[in-house]
Order: C-alpha cells, then structure tokens, then sequence
C-alpha cells in the first residue's frame, strides 16, 4: 500500500499544487494582456514590458533593492556564521542564554513589531547622537540585516551542528592553531550553508515590506513599497509585467540553484 | 574548541555580533516598551519624555487601560487570532495529506514536488498576494470562470472580504507548512506502519495510532511557523480584506502613519507580542515535558 | 632505550617490571569533572616507551576522556600529565608531540588522500619537497602508494582507515593514540588489520595508546591492559596476566566468559584454601597469594575452557570435580559449548576443543556428565 499512492492523496496533490501556481500562471498571462484594464482580456501585447523598462521610479526603485539586498546579505552572512559557530562550537559562556533568546525571537517576530521597534530605535538614535541624519539605505540595511542574520544563524547552526566534530579536533592535533582551523577546515565544510544562508538573507531583502515601510525615510522608496503604492488601489498592467519578470528570474535561478546542488550531493555524499 | 584558553579572535566572534543584536534587537524593545507608557503629545518626537522636568519618573498605563477597556481594539485581538487560527487550520487540513503524499513519492518525483513547494516561497510576497487581486477581482479569472460555466449569473463578491483574506493566508503560509510536516513524515520508518498493521491493525488505526503521534513535532512547528506571522499580518488584509476587515497589524500600522500616536501603537506592539509569546511558551513547556518524559 | 645496558632480557621487553626504568608517559592523580559528573577519578597510570598499551571499558567508563586529556582536547581539572618528562597538563593540542587515529577517522572531506597526510606536516612548515617525499613513504607504508590523488568519497573504510593511521604518523609523534581504531571495520578486515597495526608499531616504535570497549582486540594487540570502571583503574597487566588472573570478579567478567562460584573459607593451608561452594553440593580447592581467613566470603572463578568435560567420572582426585546434565549445547565447528546444569540447579559453561571428527558420539542433551579441573585453574577473588 505505501508504494502507491491513494485517490485521496493525490487529488489532494492535485488541487494544493494547481492552488499554489494558478495565481502565478494568470499573473504571466494578463502580463501579455494589451487592455489597459488588467482584467479584460484586450489582445495579446508586449507593451507593459516596454513601458516598464521605461520607467526610471521601477527602476530606481529595484536598483535601491536591489543594492540592499546585496549588503545586507553579505552582512547578515558574516554575523550569522559568527554567531553559529559560537553557538555550535563554543561550549557554555556568560550571556548565552540572552543570544540564544535574541538569535531565535526574530524568527517568531512579526513584522509590524520588529519594524515598529528599530524606526524607534532609529528616532531615539537621532535625538541623542544626530545619527541616522535621513532614514533611507542604511536604516534599511540594518534593520534587514537583524533579521536575516537570525535565519543565516539557524542554517550554519544546524549545518555545524550534523559535522563531525572531530574534523576540527584533527586538524587541532595535526598542529593548526584554532582559529586557522575555522579558515582551513570549518569554512570550507559550511559553505554550502553559508551560500543558502546568503541566498536567504537576499530573497527575504528583497522581499521585504513592512520593515522597509517603517524604517525608510520620505525620499527611499524600495521595489516592494513601490509596488504595494501602485497596487493598493487595484491590479495594474504593468506590475503584472514586473511579477512575471521576477517570477521567471527567480523560477530560473531557483532551478538552476536546485540542479546544482543536487550535483554537488551526487559527488559528495555527506556523512 | 573554548576550554578556558580566552583568544582574542573568539572574543572578538562572541562580542561583534552580541553587540549587534543588543543594539538592534534588544534596545527597540526596551525603547518601545518605554514609549508605551508615555502620553501622546503634538510635537517631535510627539510622546511625553520618560523624565520630566522635575526629574520625576512619568510614566502612565493609560494606553494599556484604554486598549483593554475599548470593544473595537478587543474584538480585533480576538480577530486576528481567529483568523489566524483558522487559516492555521486550514494549511494543516491541506498541507498534511500534501506532505504525507511528498514523503511517500519515489526520491525522484519527491524531489521535485519538494522543489515544486518552495520555489513560490522565493517569489515576492507581495507579488504572490497581489497575484489573488487579479483572481479573485469582480471581473477577475476566477468570476469569470464561474459565469462561463453557469455557475452564477453575476460576479460575486470574493474580493475585500473575509473569505479573500483566508485565501491569502492560506497560499502565503503553505509552505511553511508543509516542510515541517514532510521533515518528520518522511523519517518515519515504514516499517513501523507494517509492523502495527502485522500486529493488527487495520490502516486507519495504523495511520492515527503510529503516523500522527510520530509527526506531531512536525504538526507543531508548522502551526506555530503559520499562526505567529498570519497574527500580526499586514499586507494581506490590506491588500485583500475589506475595510471592515480588522486585524491587528493593520490596526497597528495605521495608528503608527495615520493617527501618529506612538505611545498608543507601542502599547498595541507590546499587547500582539504578549499573546504571541504566551502560546510559544507553553508549547516549549509541553515539548520539554514530553521530551523529559521520553527520556526517563 | 638505548642507553639502558639491558641486562635482563625481560625488563628490556617488561619496562614495567624495571623499578629503574623511566616511564614514557606518566598520569598523575588526573580527574576531570564535568559539572557534578566525574568522568575520570584521580588516576594514576605510567607507560613506557614502545608500548602498546590499551585501555579497556565498557561505554562511558571514561576512557575516551581520558584519551581527550592526552591529547589535550580536554584539560584535567586536578592532576597533571608528562609526555617524555615534560609536563604537557596545559599544552593545546597543536603543540603537542602527540597525534591521534579518531574513532570516525576524521578525514577532512574536502581534501585528497595526499592533502590530508600532508596537512600536518605543511602546519609545522616542513619544506615540500620533503612532505612530498614523506607523505609518499607514509602512503606506501599503509599499503595506499599511488592513492595520493583520490578524494575520501573513493575510499573503502580500510583505505580511510589507513589515511587516518598515515595522517597521524607522519608527524612522528612521540606518542599514537588511537580511538577505537578497528570498530568501524567489519570481522575479517578487522582481524587483518590488527596484524598491519602491530607490525607498523614495531616498525616505527612509536608509543601507541590505544581505547577500545573491544576484549578480543585489546587482548591480541597490546602489551598491557588498563580495564577502567567508572573513571578508574581497576587492573592493569599484560593481557595475559588480566585474563589469567583477574584482580575482580567485573574484570573475570568483562574479559572473556567465566563461572564465578560464591564460597566460604573452611580451611588454609599456606597458599591453598579450601571452600564451601554450596551450588557445587562440594567443596572446592584453590591456591591463593591473598591474605584470607577462615568463615571469609570468597568467589571462585573458573573460565570455561579449563573446565574438562568427560560421561566418565574421573579418578585423579588432584582435581576438584562436580556431576551435571547437559542442559544445551552450541556447535561452533572448532568448538563446542556446552551448559551444564548442577544439582543445585546452577550453570556452569564449559567449552571443548572439537579435536576429534566425529568418530565418537557427540555428548547430547540430558546426558549425565562429570565436569573436573585442576586446582591450579580456579581463581579465588575478593573483589
């Protein structure tokens, strides 16, 4: 009986799956739609991917995204694995518990609190030091970078945590000081981690609304507050184009990420 | 690696990051919890300081009193948490037998539905909830589906309505799910399924008796990974809820930009992340019971 | 060694029984606590050079920690270790002059056979021509010439072993240690490994430590014995000595297969005691160096093999003897076991050598059997 799958299961998959991707299906179609009003079917037309392009606010708006997503990946990465290897490898110290409680309560946190919060850190901050002078890229970088660096941890975290320890304790007793063994051994062992963690960091950057919303000033505007300015009235054509652009650029590197790392296990089969 | 020979470097690893988080994490916190026993004033920054100028301490529970006093900021507690709790349910009631289905395809095929259910969790949120705007419009797909077959004769109201709300949560927090679910239903040895039914069992009983107690770690980790966001939701109800829609991140969200009333919106934070708090709690109570209880 | 004129071809091979010879390793009153638990209680343990000393427990004993303090993975919180007469109680491990085979091999993943044997000789700065040279001779030492390029994912786990034994002998270390070196391996390599293992000891005459839970290896590889019980020492000897005369009843036990008899001391005669067994409705002779009176509670050990199992009664009255029915018996091929039933209802093992084909009856169930052994055999514990 296990092989097979019942009617029951399958219809279920069936329905979950045609739920899941149906909406970004129709949203790929009525991008090709050439009707001002998104949902009347007016002919097939490529000229919101044109308009689009031409626009320098959607543009602007992705690059600002764009450029913090990077950053903030590559902040959030060295944070997380530095909080991870000490969590993972660092054995008990004082003031463990409060990093444990704050490396895991962002995870849990929902978004209006977290972004709430740090835009009244942010004020109090300008009150007593004059710093952050204008809210914009670097409020939002670091308010991406407290939470991202909480998922970056619990990827190095679990992926230190399944490595054979005595990998590490080897290369101590072959003569390599500590920390050279993180750079030798421990590093190129997580990398994999490291890269999903980066790749997390980014989506959720990039992705992010609500904390963008709190913590930007008047004149940064990222992609997904743009978008949400344009679509909180309605659907509009030219977002469609936008989704379908982002749907088939992160549907391909997705793929492609997927498909490589499954290379990589079929060579290197962990232990 | 520690054994008491302190090194600078792992210091400076234990120390940066600390830092980091007290400033970001922990400071907001405090911030917040201070500005919510202020009073609102017109001015910037527009709450009352914390000392006043006779160096008294002046702090007042008056946003805590009034939110737990007014019908309006009680019934949209109770909202999101239903809410929540019922789009909770319904991603278990359809995450489950997709989870169940996944665990026990061929490695090939599971794979790829694997793939199948997170790639949409890459795509914008945003988008993916915008995406149901277009669906569910009067004029939408799904409407115009429904008249081509006959089904009704004019478009019914699905957008700006409760109902809508419930679809977003649903597709949004699917994912989050199902990997729980698939991570605790697909190590469970298949052996054990043949062993209760050798024992007498017959699939049903086999399926409550072993396959459920055995995913419940799964089931609790997912709920929890779709009940804590879908509470303090924004962007769903906003873009997808009616006006009469009320949930508490928009309440939240609105009374921060729109009323500008810091110390009230601080007090509404403190209040959602008190009754988010609570259930984890008590849930990691049970689970170290429960684990305690395995142990001895 | 060297500079010992050895006059005494025994002490040359017996450091230990040398008063005069200086030991290669010493652990002094070492604890290590780890919070209320005590892993290793004030232990105290000498080695000489060239041994291939085994320490031997069950699970948990504390011998793995132990094992972790001499290669400075943990520091003791009492007490003090010396490698070649230098106190190395607080050296980290990558200064120590001591390498080690880990139970899971530890080679690093990302590396070839050749980069994981060269890596501790390019941390000490050895020039490359000269690794080149010494990963080389160490690979064809183990018998894996030629697998320098190869990633660990292409090893069996008797080639991964052995990169793990050149990796750590490389560096000629003053000191080997090996953690459960064999138990990764199945039956037959591991009988052929402990052979290669033995003669690449001799070869280099490296000090080897070696921990293991396994009876069998530790008894063919070692020189001498330490069966540790909760963080301590309880016997230490040549394997001979531990399974000859066991010091305690947990060690007759633990090592090997014994019949341990509850007696009391009715009469002493020099070194020979005679004893009321109540299981063997008997009583029972042994010869003893331990100080005991009369009425002392004793327990007689006897192992299975040196029990004679015979249909006829034997008529040497030099040994003790008792009648029984065979309850069940295994065939193995080379031997048989056989479990016999007292009077008392009592078992006792008995094992005999399958010389013979079987031109003569075998013995079968319910067979009435006399079983006798000298008195030489049995072994009078206290403990």
């Amino acid at each position: 009986m296990n092989n097979k799958r019942s009617p029951f299961i399958f219809s279920v998959l069936a329905f979950g799956y045609a739920f899941l991707y149906i909406p970004l299906v129709s949203v790929i179609v009525y991008s090709f739609n050439d009707s001002r009003l998104a949902t009347v079917w007016g002919g097939f037309s490529t000229r919101w991917y044109g308009e689009l392009l031409r626009n320098d606010q959607v543009l602007d708006a992705a690059l600002l995204s764009l450029r913090i997503a990077v950053t903030t990946a590559t902040f959030a990465t060295i944070l997380g694995t530095m909080l991870g290897l000490v969590l993972a490898r660092f054995g008990n110290f004082r003031g463990r518990t409060l990093l444990t409680g704050m490396i895991t309560s962002p995870l849990v946190m929902p978004e209006v609190i977290t972004g709430l919060s740090l835009l009244l850190l942010f004020v109090s901050l300008h009150g007593l030091f004059g710093w952050p002078a204008t809210r914009g890229f670097s409020t939002i970088t670091i308010a991406h970078i407290t939470f991202a660096m909480a998922y970056v941890t619990v990827i190095v975290r679990s992926r230190l945590a399944a490595m054979d320890q005595s990998l590490e304790e080897a290369a101590m007793d072959l003569g390599c000081r500590p920390l050279r063994v993180v750079f030798d051994i421990t590093i190129p062992l997580i990398a994999p981690a490291m890269i999903s963690g980066w790749l997390l960091a980014f989506t959720l950057s990039l992705d992010d609304l609500v904390i963008s919303s709190f913590v930007s000033g008047p004149g940064a505007s990222t992609l997904p507050m743009l978008i949400f300015s344009k679509v909180r009235l309605g659907v509009t054509p030219d977002i469609n184009a936008l989704a379908s652009i982002i749907i088939l650029l992160v549907s391909l590197g997705v793929v492609a990420a997927w498909l490589v790392s499954r290379r990589m296990q079929k060579s290197l089969p962990s232990n | 690696m520690g054994q008491g020979r302190g090194m600078l470097w792992q210091w400076f690893a234990v120390a940066v990051p600390y830092a980091w988080l007290l400033v970001f994490f922990l400071a907001p916190f405090v911030i917040i919890l201070k500005i919510s026993l202020a009073d609102p004033v017109i001015a910037q920054p527009p709450f009352t300081p914390f000392i006043d100028d006779q160096n008294n301490l002046a702090v007042t529970l008056e946003n805590f009193r009034f939110l737990l006093s007014d019908r309006l900021y009680l019934l949209t507690y109770l909202n999101s948490v239903m809410m929540a709790g019922v789009a909770t349910l319904l991603c278990l009631l359809l995450g489950f037998p997709m989870a169940y289905g996944i665990a026990r395809s061929s490695p090939v095929q599971r794979n790829l539905l694997l793939l199948l259910v997170v790639l949409p969790f890459w795509i914008s949120f945003l988008l993916r909830v915008y995406a149901w705007m277009g669906l569910l419009n009067n004029h939408g797909v799904i409407n115009n589906v429904l008249m081509w077959l006959g089904v009704i004769d004019q478009p019914i109201q699905i957008l700006y309505t409760n109902i809508a709300i419930y679809i977003g949560l649903v597709y949004s927090y699917l994912p989050f799910m199902i990997l729980p679910l698939y991570a605790s239903l697909e190590r469970l040895d298949l052996d054990l399924l043949d062993a209760a039914q050798d024992l007498g069992a017959t699939p049903r009983q086999a399926f409550w008796d072993v396959t459920w107690p055995l995913a419940r770690p799964g089931v609790i980790a997912g709920c929890l990974l779709v009940f804590i966001p879908a509470t303090g939701e924004y962007v769903i109800p906003f873009l997808l809820g009616g006006p009469e829609s009320l949930m508490i991140g928009r309440v939240l969200f609105d009374e921060f930009f729109v009323n500008k009333d810091w110390p009230l919106a601080s007090a509404v934070a403190i209040i959602l992340l008190l009754l988010i708090v609570v259930p984890i709690v008590l849930l990691q109570r049970f689970q170290s019971a429960e684990d305690d209880g395995a142990r001895t | 060694m060297g500079n010992q004129t050895a006059t005494n071809k025994q002490l040359t091979e017996q450091p230990w029984l040398d008063s005069t010879a200086q030991p290669f390793i010493v652990i002094e009153n070492v604890s290590k606590h780890f919070g209320d638990f005590v892993a290793v209680n004030n232990v105290n343990l000498n080695i000489y050079k060239g041994e291939l000393f085994s320490i031997l427990g069950a699970s948990g004993c504390g011998k793995t920690t132990l094992l972790r303090m001499l290669a400075g993975f943990e520091t003791p919180t009492s007490g003090r270790i010396l490698i070649d007469g230098i106190d190395v109680t607080d050296v980290p491990p990558y200064w120590r002059p001591v390498n080690m085979m880990f139970q899971s091999y530890a080679i690093f993943p990302h590396m070839t056979v050749f980069e994981n044997v060269a890596y501790g000789l390019r941390k000490e700065g050895v020039q490359p021509a000269e690794i080149e040279k010494r990963v080389a001779d160490m690979l064809e030492l183990v018998q894996l010439g030629g697998y320098g390029k190869r990633k660990p994912t292409q090893l069996s786990g008797g080639e991964r072993q052995r990169v793990a034994l050149a990796r750590a002998l490389v560096k000629r270390p003053k000191v080997l240690l090996l953690d459960e070196p064999l138990a990764a391996l199945d039956k037959k390599l591991r009988e052929h490994t402990q052979f290669e293992l033995m003669n690449i000891q001799d070869e280099l005459g490296i000090t080897f430590v070696v921990v293991t839970h396994d009876q069998e290896e530790a008894m063919i590889l070692s020189s001498r014995i330490a069966v540790m019980k909760q963080g301590g020492f309880i016997q230490v000897g040549m394997p001979k000595e531990v399974y000859e005369y066991p010091g305690s009843r947990y060690v007759a036990d633990f090592i090997g297969t014994v019949n341990l008899l509850e007696a009391k001391i009715e009469s002493k005669d020099g070194d020979q005691i005679v004893a009321a067994a109540p299981e063997m409705a008997n009583h029972v002779r042994a010869y003893t160096d331990l100080q005991l009176e009369v009425g002392d509670s004793v327990c007689i050990a006897i192992r299975p093999e040196k029990i004679y199992i015979s249909q006829n009664e034997p008529d040497n009255d030099d040994d003790d003897r008792v009648a029984g029915v065979i309850e069940d018996f295994g065939y193995f091929g080379n031997l048989s076991l056989y479990r016999v039933r007292l009077e008392s209802g009592r078992i006792i093992q008995v094992s005999a050598q399958n010389r013979r084909r079987s031109v003569e009856r075998f013995l079968e169930w319910d067979d009435k059997v006399f079983l006798s052994w000298r008195v030489r055999s049995a072994v009078v514990l206290t403990a």
